[in-house]
Parts: C-alpha cells; structure tokens; sequence
C-alpha cells in the first residue's frame, strides 16, 4: 500500500495539490513537512497558536491518502492503559468461570498434580492472549493493514513520562507488549503530533521530529482558504473580510482571531445574506471574532477606520 | 554534495542552534530527498528538520541567509566587466616572458573572471582550512595563507617583471582588489563559525561576575542569559508536580492495577501528595547599592511566572510600594527606571517599608506564601523594627532573605543584618547569576 502513497506523494507540489483537493490549503512548508515525512518515515511536531488548523491537517491527510485517521487526545493522566492496550478483565474473569467446568474434563484423566500442570501448559497463555486484547489508539493505529495516520492531539498537555513513552514509538513504529512481545506496525503510519506551547517539549521528542510551525497565514493564503472553506461568498465580501481580520490581528488583544475565527465569520455573514461589510453588521458579529469582552472593548473604536481600508482593499485590482 | 551541507551545519551550530549528530543525519537524508536545487525548498526542509521552535526558526532562517548569501562575489571594483574589452590589448606577462609560466591569476584578474576568481578564492579557502577560524586575531594569518594559495608570489613577480607597462599598473590595482576581497570573504567567516565560541565563553564568565558591577554593555546580553536560565527552569517545575507519599495506601487505584489478578493486590499504589508551586511575594531594596541586583532578580521572577502559582512584588527604599502591576504591563528593562523614578535612590529604612508593607498588605500573607527579600539590610541607623518581621514569619510559610554583601560584613556598621536572620529559613548571599539560579531552583524544587 506504500507505493501507493509514493505515487501520490512523488513531489512536493503534488503533496500541495492533493491537500488542496481535500480542501486544505497547505502553505510551502506545510507541504514540504508532509512530504518529508513519508519519506524519511519521521512524526511530524505541529506547533502553532490555536485555531490554524493543526488538527485539520492530520484530517486532510487522511482524507486525501483514503487511509484512516486515529484520533489521540492527550490529557494529564493519559498512561500506557489509556493510550496503548489494556486487557479485557471483565471477558478473562468471566471466561474462567465458564472454562471452570470444562477444566476438570480436560484434566480429569490425569493422574497426578503434576501430569496435570504438564497438560494445562500444553494449552498455552489462554488469557493472555490477543483476544483479550483491548487495542487503544495508538495500537489500532500500528495494526490498521494498509497505514493510518496517526493524530496525538496536544501531546504537551500529558505528562513527562508519557511523553518518554512515545519515543519507541516515534522512531521504530513498534510498541513492546510484555506478556505478548513487540508488535511492529503493519505499515508505519504518517504520524502527526500537536502542541499549544504550553510548555516545552522534551529534546529527545523534539530530536526524532520534523518540527512545523504553522503561523497566521497572510491576506492571500487566507483569501484562498476561505474560498475553499466557504465555496458560498461572494469574492468581493470575500476580499473584506480578510482585509479587515487582518487589520484586527495588528491590534493590541488577548486573544489574536485565527483562521478557524475567520471561516466561522464568513459562514455567518453568508447565512446572513451579506454582501458587503457595513457598521452594524460587523458590530453585531464581532463576537465570533473576538472571544473577550476587553478585546471587543478595544477593536470597537476603530471599527470605522478599518472598515474603510477594508473596503478600499476590496476593490478590484486594475 | 555533502561538504557544504557539513560547513553549513557547523555554522549553525556556530550561531547558536543545537543540532545533535542524529539530526545532522536527518538533514542530509532530507537533503538526498528534495535536493539541493532550489533554494527556497532547501530553507524549507533544513528548517523543518533543524529549528525546534520558534525561536530557533528566526535564528536558522538568519543563519542560513548568511551562509548561502556570502559566496556572491562584489562585482563593483577596479577589475569590473568593464575593464575586459581592453584586456587582448595587453600582453599577458606569461606569454611576454615567452615560458610557459602559470600565470592564471593574473589571467584572470586581467580579464575581470569573477567567478573564476570566485571558484579559486573557495578552493584555497578550503585547503587553507578556513571553516577552522576561531578568533579575530587570525584573520591576516588566514588572507595571506588563502592569497598564496591562489598564487599571489607568482603574481608579484609578473609585476615585478613588467615594470612600468600599463599592465603592471591594472595587475597592482587587481592584487589591492583581490587582497580586500579575501579579507572580506575570511571575515565573513569568522562571524559564521566562530561567533558562538565567543559568545560562549563569555557567558560564562558573565554568570560568574558579581551583577552590581556588569558594565551597561552587557546588560542586554545578561537579560537573554537570565530569561534562558529561567525558561529552563520553567520547563522543569512548570508543570503540576507529585510525590508518593509511602505508607498510604490508595484503594481505588490498586484494585483498578491488579484487576488482572483477579483483585489480588500484587502490585500496590500508594497516595501522591501534590507539590505546590510556590506562591511568593517579593519585596527588594532598590536604593543605590542593591538596585542592579534587585532588576535581575524581578526579571528572573517574571521570566518564570508558569512555575509559580502567584507572584507579589514591592520596592522600598525610603518608603514602599506595590510594583506588580507596572511589572506586569511593561518588560523589566522598562519598568525598573520606571520604579526608580518613583522611590528609588533614597537611602533605606527598612523600619519605615516593614511598618508600610504591615499596614497595606500584611493580609495577602498565609501559610502557603514564601517571602523573598533582597537586602543588604543597612537602614542608616533607623528602628529595623525585627518584630514586624517576625509577624510576617509566623503568617507567612518562610522568609528568605538574599543579600549581596558577604557573611563576613554582615552586622558591621549599620547593617541590621544578623538582627533579621534569626526569623529567616534561608539567608543567603546573593550576587550573581549563579546564585540566583540555585536559590530559585531550590525553592521550586520542594514546592516553596
């Protein structure tokens, strides 16, 4: 199923022209990341402010690829039961009760203790085996036939020892099971980490990294994954908005509206059968923009002045 | 194609990027990949694999502009494009000697061959071991041994030879030229590879020199020193922390871990205790002598606001006041003149702050808040008023106290010092950087 990746993945304009069909506008080095890391077989570490679209990505891939995507929230707490396997208590306690009887036919005919340990060894590790097996994601994700992606959703929000824990993981693709062995991936999935900068992340999780980091994209980046991401505006509403978001990010807030803001905003406006950016509708949504009333606060008095240049913006070139 | 990526490594290492041997390996893996062909596309992978954060990203993007801009030759000089179409004119003094003499520098500087100049200046420069460049001192040594390389005795001796021709004249101004040139190019390589070996060992002597004295030069770079000190402190303790507490039993969770044996507690947990970040609340003297020292010390701290749960600040000099807020709002570097402004420079009482701190917020002090004072506890003679200080030990969980000065001349003239000390947990001498990190390092260590 690999060579089929390498077909799609052959160059990194291809990588961009099939996220793009997927609806996913990848800048540059985005493409480049993903690119990389199919062929050096390396997790990707997202970083970026929130709402850029470092989930979407894992999902872009995914849909693009046709593989399936498995989904890893990280959480304080998360340990190897949670994130790797855990065994079916419940299935083995209630599958001895049942074997109960049947162990004494088995047995029956030996005739001492010892020929009749002898025989239950013949048996082997009946409930240590692979169907009492729970797979958590990051097994799942290992075992799918033909690859997944991986997604470990904000991977600095677990704790340091989890942390140590994913590094088998991320440089072999395989993951030890004691009472098992060593299970190694069907086909190494494409793996994508994510991280909010809440706190920095070990070296050695860094080291075996291909570390993105996806910013606030530009007014042309952002003209195109609107248009993508809302098909419905108009281009001339389009070019408003962008320009006036982009103004709002100069400003002195606490929260900075990312992209995720923006296409929430111009869904708004198309369910509101706007056209153009006037004061009153701008003042009426401004809270799907801006997610602090301190903020709102500050962007209200220039409202006017950005909403001209906005306008004068918008204007078609030539 | 490997040598210049090596080169290229060096130098970033150089300005300051940590690239271990594994993601030098990963580098030249992705190079093989994507090729060295476009520019754009190599700064894009290099710096996928390279810069870690940031940070980092700036300073490779900076890196790597430096390194791929600097083999571009000056074209402007005295052996332009220009002066070609006069070169057949002029008999090659190669061929006027009527041997067969090598004269290829001379060649080329006659006929403006900037990139073959270009080209033998790169190959004398790697025979010449340039990349080894370590101090500023070795400039000359490295132009004269990269000149002679390039063949600059045979050069002397064609002008020499030539006299007076107007070829002789062009050849001087050439040599002048080319001389510049290479000390351009042997210059730029040295701010490549060998400007972290200096910044390195200055650093270190900076953490070692006494913070009262660090001239205004050194002042920015002592700030990057300390906001780094206190990120990596911040990385260690920033996050919620535990410690087993042996011989409690936690029931729930050891019956959960030995389900497996059908409840039969094989393994057992026991109960974690949470280590508290710690609270503090900081009161530093900023009259003349300690007021350096109290800058970084509020720096340290608000570089390193994710590690605590809750942080006060106060100056006093003569009198005291609340300095949380301008802190806040503005960087250190601009709210210390600020503070300044306010109270600082008068000569200390210690009484009259301790009485002020009492009045306004001795409320904002409970079991869990660690007091830090920075003094040297020389009131000018006023009422240290010590029992104020003992009410505020017995609210608060532990006062240290950090002072610049030595033990030795501590309780000498009208240092009230040692009359403080007793109702202190921790005194300290606090004067450089050094000893700045370990006491904060301790105290988020056992939780404040």
């Amino acid at each position: 199923m690999s060579a089929a990746f390498h077909e799609l993945l052959h160059s990194i304009e291809a990588t961009e022209r099939g996220l793009e069909g997927v609806g996913y506008i990848a800048s540059r080095p985005i493409a480049t990341a993903v690119y990389l890391a199919h062929h050096l077989r390396k997790p990707i570490l997202v970083e970026g402010p929130a709402g850029v679209g470092k989930t979407e990505l894992a999902k872009a891939v995914s849909a693009w690829l046709g593989i399936p995507l498995v989904r890893m929230q990280c959480y304080e707490g998360l340990d190897e039961s949670k994130a790797l396997y855990e065994w079916k208590y419940g299935k083995q306690l209630l599958y001895t009760q049942i074997l109960k009887d049947k162990l004494g036919t088995a047995l029956g005919e030996e005739p001492g203790l010892e020929a009749a340990l002898a025989r239950l060894h013949g048996f082997g590790d009946l409930f240590f085996s692979e169907h009492f097996l729970e797979p958590r994601p990051l097994l799942r994700a290992l075992r799918e036939p033909r690859g997944a992606v991986l997604l470990v959703d904000e991977v600095d929000k677990a704790d340091q020892e989890f942390e140590a824990f994913l590094l088998e993981i991320l440089s072999d693709y395989q993951v030890t099971i004691p009472e098992i062995g060593t299970v190694q991936a069907v086909v190494p999935p494409i793996v994508l980490l994510t991280s909010n900068s809440m706190r920095d992340l070990g070296d050695a999780l860094k080291r075996r990294c291909l570390h993105l980091h996806i910013g606030l994209p530009d007014a042309k980046l952002e003209g195109r994954i609107v248009a993508t991401r809302v098909p419905g505006i108009e281009a001339g509403l389009r070019r408003q908005l962008v320009s006036f978001v982009q103004q709002l990010r100069e400003l002195d807030l606490k929260k900075l509206p990312s992209v995720s803001e923006t296409i929430d905003w111009a869904r708004v406006l198309v369910l509101l059968h706007a056209h153009a950016l006037d004061a009153d509708l701008v003042r009426n949504t401004l809270n799907v923009l801006l997610k602090f009333e301190s903020d709102i606060e500050t962007a209200e008095p220039q409202l006017a002045a950005m909403l001209q240049k906005a306008r004068r913006e918008a204007e078609p070139v030539g | 194609m490997q040598g210049p990526l090596l080169d290229f490594l060096r130098a970033a290492r150089s300005a300051g990027l940590r690239i271990s041997p594994a993601e030098s390996i990963d580098a030249v893996r992705a190079v093989e990949v994507v090729g060295f062909t476009e520019r754009e596309r190599l700064r894009d992978t290099l710096s996928l694999v390279l810069a870690k954060t940031v940070e980092e990203k700036r300073q490779f993007e900076e890196c790597f502009d430096r390194f791929f801009r600097r083999d571009s030759f000056r074209t402007e000089g005295p052996v332009g494009p220009g002066a070609a179409p006069s070169a057949p004119s002029v008999s090659l003094p190669g061929e006027a000697a009527g041997g067969g003499g090598g004269g290829a520098l001379a060649r080329m500087l006659l006929e403006g061959d900037q990139p073959g100049l270009a080209t033998a200046m790169e190959q004398a420069a790697a025979e010449a071991g340039l990349s080894n460049i370590a101090l500023f001192t070795q400039v000359n040594l490295f132009t004269r041994r990269i000149l002679e390389r390039m063949g600059l005795q045979e050069l002397e001796r064609e002008i020499a030879q030539l006299g007076d021709a107007p070829a002789a004249t062009r050849l001087r101004q050439g040599r002048d030229w080319l001389r510049e040139q290479v000390k351009d190019f042997v210059r730029q390589h040295l701010q490549l590879f060998a400007e972290g070996e200096n910044e390195r060992y200055r650093e270190q002597r900076l953490q070692q020199t006494r913070l009262t004295t660090i001239s205004r030069r050194d002042q920015d770079r002592m700030r990057i020193l300390v906001r780094a000190m206190a990120r990596r402190l911040a990385t260690q303790y920033g996050r919620n922390r535990k410690r087993d507490r042996r011989g409690q039993l936690d029931t729930r969770r050891t019956l959960r871990r030995n389900m497996g044996w059908g409840g039969t507690p094989f393994l057992t947990v026991w109960k974690q205790q949470r280590i508290e970040k710690p609270k503090l609340v900081v009161l530093c003297d900023v009259s003349g002598s300690v007021a350096a020292l109290a800058q970084f010390l509020l720096l340290f701290l608000y570089s390193l606001k994710e590690a605590l749960s809750g942080l006060r600040a106060f100056a006093f000099a003569g009198e005291l006041i609340e300095v949380s807020e301008i802190l806040e709002r503005e960087p250190v570097e601009k709210a210390i003149p600020q503070i300044m402004d306010r109270i600082g420079f008068g000569s200390s009482n210690y009484g009259n702050s301790l009485a002020d701190f009492e009045r306004g917020w001795m409320q904002i002090l409970d079991s869990r808040t660690t007091v830090i004072i920075l003094g040297d506890g020389r009131g000018n003679r006023t009422d240290p008023r010590v029992d104020i200080l003992k009410r505020m030990a017995d609210r608060s969980k532990q006062i240290i106290w950090l002072n610049p000065e030595y033990r030795t001349i501590w309780g000498t003239g009208d240092s009230d010092m040692l009359r403080y000390a007793p109702h202190c947990r921790i005194t300290a001498v606090c004067n450089t950087l050094k000893h700045l990190e370990r006491v904060i390092s301790d105290l988020l260590r056992d939780g404040g």
